[in-house]
């Protein structure tokens, strides 16, 4: 039977993320790294990589992401705990407020919030990313192999799965 | 951004069933690998026409404002507007469930054989592609984003404090989210009034 105390933790630490998540799961990485391996010391920073790595190679939304931290943390109970904890307080929001959209939708006050977030959100997004290009990439090999996945990624229209698959393959190959 | 037009509404106005709904968003839940958004985009607008791509990109803009994850405040907001709490739910279960099974699966083999070194290389490998794909997605968000001008120092601003000071998310957010949301309220607040005195001075020219 997984710790209560821990559950209680994720529950109370998705449940924050969950009203911070102002540019979607990237922009949260960062923070969730920090509670998870730098605070709690729940997993190290590599096994952070990995878990969002796979739940990239995973089907369905990114944001499933903290099924799987949750499960590394505690199981089932923890899987469970963190995707309600995450998806669950917001989404009681979003039921409250979708239906008066067209109110707000107009107002500088919310157009001034977007455009305030935007820069920002930035930030966070690439300081996430380069916080899993940290964490990820460990050897020379592996540098490069994220550099030509920029690359790829960004000169071409090739499916994403292609190049996990190659990554993969020189994972195993011992090239990475 | 003015509403749809009348014109851009659908010739034939949609009404998707409670169980059409968690088809749709059943599919594209489990299409979606890493970023479920252009799954489900093209699900609602081209092939299911539930919206046309102006509605979409207005529901789309609510679920970026409201807190929580993008994809499931926009299964909601859908679900909700054609067939009300019981909509929400079936696209809510249908975008999450299945996924959620699977990563529970995907867990299970990680915390079973993740230890194995064949395994731990092969991971090894997709960490440094998935570091790089988020990277290449951070690049493409930025270029895409509305941030523009000298207030993307609101930006660096944040990158630094995350990045290089490992501050908390918290701390960060509570500084500088207010003060950028406060000089974009000027922003517009001046060149609404720039506007309004154009059009001022335009009408009192003959």
């Amino acid at each position: 039977m997984p710790d209560v105390d821990v559950l209680r933790q994720l529950a109370l630490d998705f449940l924050g993320l969950s009203m911070m998540a102002i540019g979607g799961v990237m922009s949260t990485l960062s923070e969730m790294h920090r509670i998870v391996v730098d605070h709690h010391h729940w997993m190290t920073s590599t096994e952070f990589a990995e878990v969002v790595a796979l739940s990239q190679a995973a089907p369905g939304p990114n944001i499933l992401v903290v099924t799987l931290v949750g499960w590394k943390v505690a199981g089932f109970a923890g899987a469970l705990v963190a995707t309600a904890a995450m998806c669950g307080p917001t989404s009681i929001i979003t039921l409250m407020v979708a239906g008066a959209w067209q109110r707000f939708r107009d107002a500088r006050w919310r157009i001034a919030i977007e455009n305030g977030l935007a820069p920002v959100t930035i930030g966070l997004m690439i300081a996430s990313a380069l916080l899993l290009v940290r964490s990820a990439d460990h050897s020379v090999a592996a540098y490069v192999a994220s550099a030509i996945t920029v690359v790829a990624m960004l000169a071409t229209r090739i499916n994403p799965l292609w190049l996990i698959a190659v990554g993969a393959v020189a994972g195993y190959a011992g090239l990475i | 951004m003015t509403p749809p037009s009348a014109s851009e509404h659908l010739a034939r106005p949609a009404n998707p069933s409670v169980a059409e709904l968690f088809m749709g968003f059943f599919i594209a839940g489990i299409s979606g690998f890493g970023g479920v958004l252009p799954f489900a985009r093209r699900m609602i607008v081209e092939q299911r026409r539930w919206m046309t791509p102006a509605e979409f990109t207005d529901m789309w803009s609510l679920c970026q404002f409201l807190p929580g994850p993008n994809v499931v405040n926009m299964s909601l907001a859908l679900g909700l507007r054609f067939q009300g709490k019981a909509g929400a739910a079936a696209c809510l279960l249908g975008l999450l469930g299945t996924p959620f099974l699977i990563m529970i699966g995907v867990g299970f083999l990680y915390t079973t054989y993740g230890y194995i070194p064949e395994v731990k290389s092969v991971l090894r490998g997709i960490a440094a592609v998935s570091a790089g794909l988020v990277l290449s997605m951070s690049f493409k968000m930025a270029a895409a984003s509305r941030a523009r001008d000298w207030t993307l120092v609101f930006g660096v601003l944040a990158f630094v404090a995350i990045a290089l000071m490992r501050l908390p998310l918290a701390m960060v957010l509570v500084t500088l989210a207010p003060t950028s949301v406060l000089v974009a309220w000027l922003q517009l607040r001046k060149r609404a009034r720039a506007d309004r005195s154009v059009a001022a001075d335009t009408k009192a020219s003959p």
